[in-house]
């Protein structure tokens, strides 16, 4: 009898059980938070009776700047998440030294940690930059939409649900303790047998597939979608970064879908990819993962080199120094960066010509990233420059980002990559560039562009304090990362030695993790703050900054249909050419085709998410309804098609009449 | 003057109703060819008499042909107007597609010669009370 | 005048569309091209893994050249009728269409009984994808073709019903065109297949 029960049980549940919650109180807590926070909103959004609205405004929403304004939401919540995680760390690093074993066990440490890299990179560093893509992109090359916006909203919902799945690791089950990239053997059933690797997997597949769609999607508006005049010389730089970062994301992106596949296959299906027996190699899944992570890693750094771009030359009232120069940089990168990835793994026993070879090529590498410096540099060069927090942000990036990257140089010489390799050294490496290079300039995009998507700016004060309180805590929690780097200490550490000395270091890089929660703090009091106080702060010429390029051009906050009338570009920066002649606009209004409000972008998400959920449970007969009905969503979507509405010419004149007026009162 | 120009274009695309040209030769010189190279590379292979590096350099040269062949007449690369956006995205990809199955191909290979076999580290691995 | 004007609306109108076509056309394109590179992977992962039979059967041992022959025979030719179909569209020729499409669809159903019947008779041989890294990526690279062979036939079932349904308008002939692009992809790709799993195997290269 019990045994039928059991069977019943395994059909309809799979592996999922009772043993699945939380075992011990600190995971308890952590289950507690990730569940209030829905509770949470859920109430507020009953009580506020805003449910209509967020089915309306948001969850059906194909408005690229709505899509935006979610994803950024997503990645600072993400933010927190991976910053508790941080907490967590820094505590055990401090602690648990000698006798002392710290606040958490081993493989929870190591659960954390993997959390950690995997939410930053993932939900944190893509969010942010998809966000502020989708917020702009379209503004900046006088766009109405982007190419496909049923597919831009799947995008996101695909990694929105991709985050929720991380998050449900907290409650149900646990999560990999292998490290952020997951190397197997450790990864495979036999060593990590919980289900904590699926959830890694298929999170990321499910983000990975939406990354890849949002890619193809941003390159067809790009290369298709530019105003009138604008030919490929006259696009803004962060257009051009956009289009690098998307061409490497469209071809780098599915290897990372294959790889996570076959690890997936060697799990589920006893395969024998990378199983350390029965003909499995483990190196080709290393070599597989990198040959995806390295062109990652300047997937993420492009975008804020383009956003620096934008900063540099508003803020010092300038021409961009070099744009040509500039675009070749952006090409070299791209082609290069598919070319350097073993210098991830110097170690793994590869002869002298093969380490050689991507040591030299990561060297070359660095060439067009400096001529990129310089040029910003350059554009500074004798301008007016205003101190405003972006521009802050940027010169705390050259500051930190130059020391990391010249940290990088050093390790893409094989011989010394053998003595830093896996240390704290390489972790101060690469936070340097993704916290210095990447979240910086997201932070001064969104200060820089927010006045434009909601219609007021942000607190200066504020922003200043939290700019300082980063890049304090920045250089106080990172440098002495290199130091114990240099004396031994590897990442994943979570005891050492009394012996060593290391205790010191490791509570001085605590104290700079909590002054950079503090101005996570501060960044959020400013949003809190700068909504509160907005009508000291409207913006109503649309144009804050003294703009260069197209989306100043328009009110501020943007209206649903971006373009009243399109413009036409004969130049580069095309805005500030336009301001210093008054010509007279005879443009016509004309009707605006756009696409209605759909639910499936969210439905079809949704189900992919149960997919992926079950399977990682192996409850085999909800994956397979999740699937079908994935089918059947996009033939409903296929049957429709009159995917847009008319917005008439008249309608669109009078709206943009009172937007004028609006301005001027 | 440009506007004019694209506008006579697109009136004779959509009146032709064929923007990128499929016509039945095409796909007949397509299909022939593909026939001729597939059963080359299989004769040769069934009934050839190459010595094994020759094989693999012949029978590379017949697919990569038979690639190309495709691409131009089922595929149309490279019969749009430029710019050949097209034409420049599948040059990227086959870059790619290079650099990843050549460079992949190196690494590990370059490994292996440096590397226990697994037969023999399994070997070793027992005389080792398993390690 | 007003003439001209109008006829200057409605070509307007028309580039608008052609703009929109093409633009879909390239980025499905564009997704192709990033199937190229999800193929590379699982072809890169073959070749290093491709002497790994851990005791297990060897390409030269398992592979039957003239069965391989066959399978590539039926999905060539649907290839060249799916070409045929695009024709018969653009011509707006009802019938023709649905008739090269089902020729198309009775010969990708044939590729695929054929691949897994063959794939069933390793399993059955206890030479499953559990055996050797070789057979886990030979079922893998081999199975994911398949798989898109799978997805084609759908659509093109999907697509005859949107044909007999509402005929061979502007939004189904755009399908069609993207419908066709996707067979001969998987066309190309097999020819790398048949290449390199098959001939090179049973080489044992």
């Amino acid at each position: 009898m019990l045994h039928v029960l059991d069977l019943m049980a395994s059909f309809w549940l799979g592996q999922l059980n009772l043993k699945a919650l939380p075992p011990n109180p600190i995971q308890w807590f952590g289950a507690s938070l990730i569940i209030l926070v829905p509770i949470m909103a859920a109430v507020l959004l009953t009580v506020t009776k805003r449910w209509r609205w967020l089915y309306r405004e948001w969850i059906t929403t194909q408005d690229p700047k709505k899509i935006g304004v979610m994803y950024i939401l997503v990645a600072f919540g993400m933010l927190l998440r991976g910053g508790a995680d941080v907490a967590l760390i820094k505590t055990q690093q401090a602690l648990s030294v000698g006798a002392s074993n710290g606040i958490l066990s081993a493989s929870h440490f190591q659960q954390i940690v993997t959390a950690h890299g995997t939410i930053m990179i993932f939900f944190v560093a893509m969010g942010l930059m998809f966000g502020i893509i989708n917020l702009i992109l379209p503004l900046q090359i006088g766009s109405r939409d982007v190419a496909f916006p049923f597919l831009n909203a799947t995008s996101f919902w695909l990694f929105f649900f991709g985050m929720v799945l991380v998050n449900v690791s907290l409650v149900l089950g646990d999560f990999a303790a292998t490290g952020w990239l997951a190397y197997p053997p450790l990864s495979e059933l036999r060593y990590s047998p919980s289900v904590g690797v699926d959830y890694w997997i298929w999170s990321l597949q499910i983000a990975g597939v939406g990354s890849l769609l949002a890619a193809i999607n941003f390159i067809v508006t790009i290369l298709k979608m530019r105003v009138k005049g604008m030919n490929f010389m006259k696009m803004p730089m962060f257009v051009w970064s956009v289009l690098g970062s998307m061409l490497l994301v469209a071809f780098a992106f599915p290897i990372l879908t294959a790889t996570l596949t076959l690890l997936a296959l060697d799990r589920t299906l006893g395969m024998h990819f990378f199983t350390s027996g029965a003909g499995g190699n483990m190196m080709m899944y290393v070599n597989l993962i990198w040959a995806w992570g390295h062109p990652e890693v300047y997937i993420l750094i492009l975008p804020a080199f383009g956003v620096f771009s934008e900063v540099v030359a508003t803020f010092s009232k300038k021409r961009l120094f070099g744009y040509t120069s500039m675009v070749w940089a952006i090409g070299a990168i791209v082609l290069l960066s598919f070319i350097v990835w073993l210098h991830h793994f110097f170690t793994m026993g590869a002869g002298s010509d093969v380490n050689a070879f991507f040591g030299i090529m990561t060297m070359v590498i660095a060439i067009p990233t400096g001529v990129k410096l310089f040029n910003w540099l350059f554009t500074m060069y004798r301008g007016r420059i205003k101190l405003d927090s972006p521009m802050l942000w940027f010169i705390g990036f050259v500051v930190i980002f130059t020391i990391g990257g010249m940290a990088g140089v050093l390790m893409a010489v094989p011989p010394i990559d053998f003595q830093l390799h896996n240390s704290l050294f390489l972790v101060a490496h690469f936070h340097m560039m993704i916290v210095g290079g990447v979240v910086f300039a997201d932070f001064a995009a969104i200060t820089y562009w927010f006045p434009k998507i909601f219609g007021f700016k942000l607190n200066e004060t504020l922003g200043r304090w939290a700019f300082w309180l980063w890049l304090v805590g920045f250089l106080t929690s990172f440098i002495p990362l290199y130091i114990l780097g240099f004396m031994g200490a590897t990442r994943r550490l979570d005891h050492y030695s009394a012996s060593l000395g290391w205790q010191q270091l490791f509570i001085v890089s605590g104290i700079g993790a909590a002054l950079i929660g503090a101005g996570v703090g501060v960044q959020l009091l400013q949003f809190a703050y700068s909504i509160y106080k907005r009508k000291d702060n409207l913006d109503k010429t649309g144009d804050p900054w003294d703009g260069r390029s197209l989306e100043w051009s328009l009110p501020s906050p943007v209206p649903f249909y971006n373009f009243a009338r399109l413009p036409e570009v004969t130049s580069r920066d095309a805005f500030w050419e336009a301001k210093k002649i008054h010509f007279k606009d005879n443009r016509k209004y004309e009707d605006i085709e756009i696409p209605k409000n759909t639910p499936l972008a969210f439905l079809i998400a949704l189900m992919a998410f149960l997919f992926a959920f079950s399977v990682v449970w192996h409850i085999w007969w909800v994956a397979t309804m999740a699937l079908l009905a994935i089918i059947v969503g996009l033939i409903i979507r296929s049957m429709d098609e009159q995917t847009d509405y008319v917005l008439a010419a008249q309608e669109v004149e009078k709206l943009d009449k009172s937007h004028l007026k609006g301005a001027r009162a | 003057m440009k506007s004019q120009t694209r506008t006579v274009a697109a009136d004779v695309m959509v009146s032709l109703h064929q923007p990128e040209e499929a016509t039945l030769k095409k796909y007949v010189i397509g299909f022939t060819g593909s026939l001729v190279l597939t059963f080359g590379a299989y004769l040769l292979t069934q009934y050839g008499a190459l010595s094994k590096p020759v094989m693999i350099i012949v029978l590379a040269i017949l697919a990569l042909s038979q690639f190309v062949l495709q691409l131009i007449y089922f595929l149309h690369v490279g019969k749009e107007f430029s710019p050949r956006l097209k034409l420049l995205v599948t040059i990227f990809m086959v870059l790619i597609v290079f650099i990843l199955v050549a460079g992949s191909i190196w690494i590990m290979d370059n490994l292996k010669g440096r590397m226990m076999s697994q037969s023999n580290m399994v070997k070793y691995m027992n005389s080792q009370n398993g390690l | 005048m007003s003439e001209a004007v109008s006829e200057l609306k409605v070509t307007n109108k028309l580039i608008a569309k052609y703009d929109k076509d093409t633009k879909t056309i390239f980025g499905f394109w564009v997704y192709l091209m990033t199937d190229c590179v999800l193929f590379a992977s699982l072809f890169a992962v073959f070749a290093v893994l491709r002497h790994n039979t851990y005791g297990g059967p060897t390409a030269q041992g398992l592979f039957n050249l003239n069965y391989v022959m066959i399978e590539t025979m039926a999905l060539l030719t649907s290839s060249f009728t799916a070409g045929l179909a695009l024709l018969s569209a653009q011509r707006k020729r009802v019938k023709h269409t649905l008739f090269w499409f089902g020729v198309t669809f009775t010969l990708g159903l044939t590729f695929l009984i054929l691949e897994l019947s063959e794939f069933s008779r390793f399993v059955a041989q206890g030479d499953s994808w559990r055996r050797s890294g070789f057979l886990s990526s030979y079922f893998t690279l081999v199975g994911t073709h398949g798989l898109h062979i799978a997805i084609g036939l759908l659509w093109m079932l999907i697509m005859m019903a949107f044909i007999l349904k509402r005929g061979l308008n502007d939004t189904t002939l755009k399908r069609i065109r993207m419908l066709s692009l996707f067979w001969h992809f998987l066309d190309v790709v097999w020819i790398f297949i048949f290449t390199i799993v098959y001939l090179f195997g049973v080489l044992g290269v």
